[in-house]
């Protein structure tokens, strides 16, 4: 799976519009995550998942700013999210399907907040764009 | 035996009942075909399908995407009993059409979002996690006759 040029103006766009919000739509893209796939909760043992959860808040703070650094690195996502990608392969280990389940989640919530945005060819850019992430966060595992 | 809440039931139909199968089951089509363009495959004698703007323009995806929506408006019709609804389109898809059920899926992943952005809201966790639950038993039960 290669990002077009078209590809990544659409991401960058699409990013550009939701701005400030993307933090916030972290968070979201989690608890409807773990309300959808319940399964995904086991990763989080941890963690108060009720919602409104300040834990779930400010981890959802953390993936945004990552998918914030890949689609501003979109040209080398492998090397902006190098460490991130050791961190899932030595220490997380989350299992790959995940990836693919919060991705449909993060794609909610870029629907809901903007539809506009999401044209068929965005949302084509942007699927493509976070199945890229997920490849790179589970590059290393074997 | 596929169990459903009260809530959950009153969350498929409240929201059924707004949508507009028409335009949603043609939105839905055209965004699986250009989302995953490898699943143009099953459609080759639909004509244009050469860009987004083709595929969302073309007569033969709308009103396939009606039709396969208003099917979908079975399930809802029968949620307790989804498998039987769909025997005969499991067997259709197995044998006439040759359909690998990950398009299922595809189609169902696709739907919610045409969703999410018409309901915007609306369309709490708790919607989308009962409409995802329902996507997974059609796309279960398409399957189920395959052999």
């Amino acid at each position: 799976m290669v990002l077009s040029a078209g590809d990544k103006t659409n991401v960058k766009t699409a990013f550009g519009k939701i701005g400030g919000h993307a933090e916030e739509y972290g968070g979201e893209a989690l608890e409807r995550m773990f309300v959808t796939y319940p399964q995904t909760k086991t990763y989080f043992p941890h963690f108060d998942l009720s919602h409104g959860s300040a834990q779930v808040k400010a981890h959802g703070k953390k993936v945004a700013a990552a998918l914030v650094e890949a689609a501003n690195h979109i040209d080398d996502i492998a090397t902006a999210l190098s460490k991130l990608s050791d961190l899932h392969a030595q220490k997380l280990r989350v299992d790959p399907v995940n990836f693919k389940l919060l991705g449909q989640c993060f794609l909610v919530v870029v629907a809901i907040h903007h539809p506009s945005v999401l044209t068929p060819e965005v949302h084509a850019s942007l699927d493509k764009f976070l199945c890229a992430v997920g490849t790179v966060l589970t590059a290393k595992y074997r | 035996m596929v169990h459903w809440t009260a809530e959950e039931k009153q969350l498929i139909t409240s929201i059924w009942a707004k949508v507009n199968v028409e335009e949603c089951g043609a939105e839905a089509l055209a965004r699986l075909l250009i989302v995953y363009p490898w699943t143009q495959r099953f459609f080759s004698s639909f004509g244009n399908l050469s860009s987004p703007t083709a595929i969302l323009g073309n007569p033969r995806v709308r009103a396939h995407g009606k039709k396969v929506l208003t099917s979908f408006g079975e399930a809802i019709k029968n949620l307790d009993n989804i498998k039987a609804t769909y025997a005969k389109l499991s067997e259709l898809h197995c044998d006439k059409l040759h359909v690998d059920p990950e398009n299922f899926r595809l189609l169902g992943n696709i739907l919610i979002i045409v969703l999410s952005a018409h309901f915007a809201k609306d369309f709490t966790p708790t919607c989308q996690a009962t409409w995802q639950k329902l996507v997974g038993l059609v796309a279960h039960a398409l399957v189920y006759k395959y052999h």
